[in-house]
């Protein structure tokens, strides 16, 4: 998948995913924001250059934790999301971000439930694995399907729970949230995203969904 | 290390207050004064004063960090740290560090002279604690003309130090960085802080600590040393430092001689400490660190850091088990749940408690990035 590059004023090349773009617009300025697996922190520092967010992030990775501190951001952690939040009061940050990692963690929905119980509004992004193109490997070729956001072979990916937008929709209805704002996303040639509006779980490989705890 | 980024040789000065009758007020009740404390400065201070770091030792310790050493000093301990171009640049940075109050490198401790009776303190020493050491800090912070320092930074009990400024002095502290390091003593490492106070006290020269200008209790600080020695390493460094590889012999001497290289070394740790280290300070510093507890008096780290005021860097080591990850991860939680900016890294490494003295690429950087953003932040 491209990535966009980007050079904030203090002269760091910041790589944006194309569906990081569109995050950013979804969060207001000035807000806390936590990104969940915020790798090296490049959404966090774009986040905190353009909407001057309270940026915080949680990573597994040591050598993630190093990038973010070289870029200068304040509050990142060294830590396991299959550990849960348990240092963040309820509510108490605006946006909980876990942008494709969902399919990663062993336990999808505690972390869903500890993001909701933790953030005002939870963004959280994934590839869609209904797309025709994982549908018609499966249905065609017989065999595990594979793209550009999920170029892994079955034996060595850390893609343990793939899901469908369909899907997350239960999924969501499970977890006791409700669903804000859905974005199905196609992801063009040149690694700019549209909006699929025709039969997104189609046709769309991505999506972001903006979901919020049912009160 | 190239001689070319040594800060190059460097004078330890001495600095006296708390004369009587203006003592100083211990945590134990008690008033100490005078007090000295030795301390060792490098680079120079800004004009607007504002980029001062304060470096804070460990167990055994000493004002002495960086550069050459002259005489019988002992060598630097963090020279890796601390020079032109290093994490600690003192081409940028003021750095300071002085020996702890109750210690034995030039500080006033249990083998000073007491004034009153002309004869070493001993155990007639008052008890100090972690805080103790540091309002003695202040005190040459403040003779330095220095109203806010940039960084606190230390290892250990060094770390322990640094998490005290921050309680205690919360206006004077910009950035903390404790590593390895925890808000309160676990009984583990109380236990094994006795049972090295237990063998000092049980040697016979010891007497009660009255052994200045007789024989020093060697055999029993030797012990104190080699047990903490162990809490230091990691099972998985000492196996690949030493295996069961045997010490200038082939086979077993079915003795009870050193056969093995570890023993080999710990003896060799042991004694050479014996010879720059006094018994009684051993004592009274492992003593302090056992008093160490955050959590008190609010009953709890997160209500106790409600003052605070700084920005943080914790560091632990994964193969540390005697300061373990999650006593970190608890003083990062109180961060967190005061708002304040803090960074925790657990740094993968096999060298146990010991990684924080030793040369790592992944420390080097995470300190120098933090200060270099901290230092655009504030200036």
């Amino acid at each position: 998948m491209s990535l966009e590059e980007i050079c904030t004023q203090d002269g760091i090349i910041l790589r944006l995913a194309p569906e990081h773009k569109l995050i950013i617009d979804l969060i207001e300025e000035g807000t806390r924001v936590l990104d969940l697996g915020c790798g090296e922190g490049d959404l966090l520092k774009a986040l905190k250059d353009r909407k001057g967010v309270r940026a915080e992030g949680i990573d597994l990775s040591e050598e993630c934790i190093q990038a973010c501190v070289e870029k200068g951001l304040l509050n990142v952690h060294h830590g396991d999301l299959d550990e849960g939040l348990a240092d963040y009061a309820d509510q108490s940050v605006d946006y909980v971000i876990l942008t494709n990692t969902i399919q990663v963690l062993h336990r999808p929905l505690f972390l869903i439930k500890e993001m909701a119980r933790v953030g005002k509004k939870c963004i959280i992004s994934f590839p869609n694995f209904g797309h025709w193109s994982i549908r018609f490997q499966l249905m065609f070729k017989g065999r595990m399907p594979k793209n550009s956001r999920l170029p892994y072979e079955w034996y060595d990916t850390p893609n343990i729970h793939l899901t469908t937008i369909a899907d997350f929709y239960d999924f969501c209805r499970v977890a006791n949230l409700r669903v804000l704002k859905v974005l199905p996303l196609r992801t063009a040639g040149d690694g700019q995203c549209k909006i699929v509006r025709f039969l997104p779980n189609f046709f769309a490989d991505a999506a972001i969904f903006v979901v919020e705890a049912t009160r | 290390m190239t001689q070319s980024n040594s800060v190059g040789p460097v004078e330890t000065k001495y600095f006296t207050f708390a004369e009587p009758p203006n003592e100083m007020q211990l945590d134990c009740g008690r008033k100490l004064g005078p007090i000295t404390l030795a301390y060792e400065t490098y680079g120079e201070l800004n004009a607007d004063r504002s980029n001062a770091i304060l470096v804070l030792h460990a167990l055994s310790g000493s004002a002495h960090v960086a550069g050459p050493s002259q005489g019988d000093q002992d060598p630097p301990w963090w020279d890796i740290m601390v020079g032109p171009g290093k994490a600690l640049d003192t081409d940028k940075y003021f750095v300071i560090c002085s020996n702890v109050l109750g210690g034995c490198k030039g500080s006033t401790g249990p083998s000073s002279i007491n004034p009153a009776t002309g004869r070493p303190y001993a155990l007639s020493f008052p008890v100090v604690t972690i805080s103790d050491m540091v309002n003695a800090q202040k005190h040459l912070i403040d003779h330095l003309g220095i109203e806010s320092l940039f960084c606190v930074i230390g290892g250990s009990m060094g770390g322990m130090q640094a998490l005290q400024w921050c309680v205690s002095y919360p206006d004077m502290v910009k950035l903390a960085i404790p590593i390895a390091t925890t808000s309160r003593l676990s009984a583990q490492a109380i236990a094994f802080d006795e049972v090295g106070r237990q063998a000092i006290m049980a040697d016979p020269d010891w007497m009660g600590g009255e052994y200045y200008g007789k024989t020093v209790p060697r055999r029993g600080l030797a012990i104190a040393r080699m047990i903490g020695h162990i809490t230091y390493l990691s099972e998985e460094s000492m196996h690949r430092k030493f295996g069961r590889a045997l010490q200038d012999k082939a086979e077993y001497g079915y003795d009870f001689v050193t056969d093995f290289q570890v023993e080999s070394y710990l003896r060799y740790k042991g004694d050479h400490f014996v010879k720059r280290f006094d018994a009684n300070s051993y004592l009274y510093i492992t003593k302090a660190m056992d008093y160490f507890d955050l959590t008190q008096p609010t009953g709890s780290l997160k209500d106790t850091f409600k003052v605070v005021k700084a920005k943080f860097l914790v560091i632990s080591f994964s193969s540390d088990w005697l300061f373990p990850t999650h006593q970190s991860k608890e003083i990062v939680s109180a961060c967190r749940y005061n708002n304040l900016d803090v960074i925790f890294t657990e740094i993968q490494t096999d060298h146990g408690h010991d990684a924080f003295l030793l040369e790592s690429e992944q420390l080097t950087r995470l300190i120098s990035n933090f200060l270099e953003h901290g230092w655009r932040r504030i200036h």
